[in-house]
């Protein structure tokens, strides 16, 4: 069956999907059980799964991420809604001193097959804390798998795979984007679904490549679309870390020009990383320095800031400007 | 301002005083034979004994730290082997008689506090978590362990399976703590927080940790608290089984405060002459949870000295294992860094493997042209 699905309800469907097909598959977070969720993502998984498998946890971060680890001790797969990206912080310990390295700390004998979904980044005329964007926090942390989305065809397969990886994973779902639609086979099989490791060229082009990812996907096809005078290369990552290099890679080789776009600021962020080991491995096809197109290093400003924070078209139209001067 | 720190302290479930008579308790009847109490006192023993050699083993730089337990014994083994095949302990890092009860050969612990592993045993195996570092934080995962174990409907007959999370007086403080604290009562999950209060969190007295006495927190959430002598192994054995077996039967949570002392250092690294009176350990070593039982022991014509002579001897058996088992633990190789990161395969990790590899060739090759 094929249906035209929001990002938000394709991944609902994952969800569904996901439990119907595991019984240790198990929901939790603040206000995912009647609610559905502050954004209606687990909506009537509680009507029709029950409170003890999509749980109304109390409003506590670190105690959802720390009783999902002991949860997945006890052989379930607690996927965690963290209702905010900025209400991350208070779950950060168990995270990042726990969650991602018990693998290790075991020697490979024990497993926390967890799932934090988080919705992330600007531009809903929010309040502090509910526009951040902390995927570098994650990426830079050994023992986590980070991966976003761009479209509800991945959403929907994606937080499959994430459910079903033996690794914990940070589902990063772009909060702007969840109205977003696309027709999605939701028949399909799970195993012929593209890998959530791999990066996705999501628009072809010869002169430059574009680098985005979750909500900037978008905001990047349209500026290639715009640009009429060239013919921009669009690259969906889709999985922060790990990066998918080869596509990034054999990609930049063809055009010879790189322009990274991602909300969050730009210092020490994935777009520095990226273009480090770009500029590594891509030297000499290189036809200009690798341009970042991103949010400031400045705290989140106030909502009537964030049209001039936040990356748009005509910021990336300029970064690609950048990248032809050379 | 008025002052509610613990002026009239609460009485203690005591079973054994320190000169080893026995006290009874209307709620923990005395239900232990001669057998069991031997059999106690041999474990009490052996793992002073382990835990003294690894002391000893750091001071001669076989080990990179140790976390004494000395003065804890009876804390551990008791609330240890109240523990059922089927149940679930999370540790702390000072939980070596819990560990042994748990089957965990001592080496497994030098292994870790050598620097050879992070903690390798199989915590399925042996019904016990990996040693915790961060303070607290395994108090969380107790929690979600026991409400997987709801999940699974393994509660409320003779098979239950219950939990135990160990921390300190310290991790009274933390926030982890207290939100497992409130998880566990709202869930009702079958999980025993067993608290070691050793009055020290490495120099801070207890009145840095809290105005009230520990066990008395677990009012405000809604579930039972209970302080016990944690130097009585008797007490901390009836006391630990009554609130497991509260939980396997589908009652919720219970707060157990072992009231002890930390005879030793923090760590090997500490220094506690800078921060508390050797006076106090004088007090404390009166009330030793090794001689009182040996007291009752006697007076009670349960064991001879040839028992007590026998489990020295033991002692010393397992000393010299510790120590021979120790200096024969491998370092890891270079390339074991790499490992178990990720379950699934990382082409970041991959590749880095790969180049360290070649680095590291790389020298083996240099050394061979240098032979030559």
């Amino acid at each position: 069956m094929s249906a035209n699905l929001t990002i938000g309800k394709a991944i609902n469907a994952g969800l569904r999907r996901a439990m119907e097909a595991d019984p240790k598959v198990l929901v939790m977070g603040e206000d995912v059980g009647r609610l559905g969720g502050v954004f209606r993502v687990t909506d009537q998984l509680h009507k029709d799964f029950g409170a003890d498998r999509v749980i109304d946890t109390p409003l506590a971060e670190s105690g959802i991420v720390g009783t999902a680890i002991g949860l997945a001790l006890r052989g379930y797969r607690p996927v965690c809604e963290i209702q905010f990206d900025g209400f991350f912080f208070p779950a950060a310990n168990q995270t990042f001193t726990q969650l991602a390295k018990l693998r290790r700390r075991s020697a490979g004998k024990v497993s926390v097959p967890i799932v934090l979904r988080i919705p992330y980044g600007g531009g809903i005329g929010a309040v502090e804390h509910h526009s951040e964007s902390p995927e570098a926090y994650f990426a830079h942390t050994a023992g986590l798998r980070v991966v976003t989305v761009a479209n509800a065809v991945d959403a929907y397969w994606m937080i499959q795979q994430a459910i079903r990886s033996e690794d914990p994973v940070v589902f990063l779902e772009p909060k702007r984007r969840y109205y977003e639609k696309a027709e999605v086979d939701t028949d399909a099989a799970l195993e012929s679904a593209e890998p959530m490791g791999r990066a996705r060229i999501a628009r072809p082009g010869t002169d430059a490549t574009l680098l985005a990812y979750g909500p900037m996907v978008k905001t990047a096809l349209q500026a290639a679309e715009a640009d009429e005078e060239r013919s921009i290369e669009v690259i969906d990552l889709r999985s922060i870390a790990p990066v998918d290099y080869d596509t990034v890679t054999e990609s930049v080789r063809r055009t010879g020009r790189l322009v990274i776009t991602h909300e969050a600021p730009l210092s020490h962020g994935v777009g520095g990383e990226i273009a480090a080991r770009v500029t590594e491995e891509c030297f000499y096809h290189l036809e200009s320095p690798v341009i970042r197109v991103a949010a400031f290093d400045t705290p989140y400003p106030q909502s009537r800031l964030e049209e001039h924070y936040l990356p748009d078209l005509d910021r990336v139209l300029d970064g690609v400007d950048r990248a032809f001067a050379y | 301002m008025s002052d509610t720190t613990a002026h009239d302290e609460p009485e203690l479930v005591q079973l054994l005083t320190p000169d080893g008579e026995v006290h009874t308790h209307p709620d923990y009847p005395l239900e232990i034979g001669g057998e069991q109490a031997r059999s106690l006192y041999r474990d009490l023993v052996l793992v002073r004994r382990v835990d003294t050699e690894a002391v000893a083993l750091q001071r001669q730089g076989e080990l990179g730290l140790w976390a004494s337990l000395l003065g804890q014994e009876a804390a551990q083994i008791g609330s240890g082997r109240a523990l059922r095949d089927g149940d679930m302990a999370f540790p702390s890092y000072r939980e070596h008689g819990v560990a042994w009860c748990r089957g965990v050969a001592p080496r497994e612990l030098l292994g870790m506090f050598r620097g050879v592993t992070n903690g390798g045993w199989d915590p399925a195996e042996h019904g016990l978590q990996l040693y915790t570092i961060v303070i607290g934080s395994q108090a969380l995962h107790a929690t979600g362990y026991a409400m997987g174990v709801q999940r699974d409907g393994a509660l409320g007959e003779e098979g239950g399976d219950a939990v135990i999370a160990y921390f300190g007086d310290g991790a009274t403080s933390q926030g982890d703590t207290n939100e497992a604290f409130n998880f566990a009562a709202v869930n009702n999950a079958p999980v025993v927080f067993f608290c070691q209060n050793n009055q020290w969190a490495i120099s801070e007295p207890l009145d840095r940790q809290s105005r009230v006495p520990i066990y008395k927190r677990a009012s405000g959430f809604g579930f039972p608290g209970v302080r016990v002598d944690g130097n009585d192994v008797f007490a901390t054995l009836a006391v630990t089984r009554a609130a497991l077996e509260n939980a396997r039967e589908g009652n919720g949570p219970t707060l157990i405060e072992a009231f002890t002392y930390r005879m030793g250092a923090h760590t090997t690294n500490d220094d506690p002459t800078r921060y508390r009176a050797s006076a106090e350990l004088e007090e404390w070593k009166r009330k030793d949870p090794i001689l009182r039982l040996r007291a009752y022991l006697e007076k009670q014509g349960l064991a001879d000295e040839e028992f007590f002579a026998g489990v020295d001897e033991e002692a010393d058996r397992i000393g010299e294992q510790v120590r021979t088992e120790c200096r024969a633990l491998p370092d890891p190789a270079p390339l074991e860094i790499f490992d178990e990161v990720y379950a699934e395969p990382n082409v970041h990790i991959d590749r880095q493997r790969a180049d360290f590899a070649d680095y590291l060739a790389s020298f083996e090759d240099a050394g061979a042209e240098g032979g030559r």
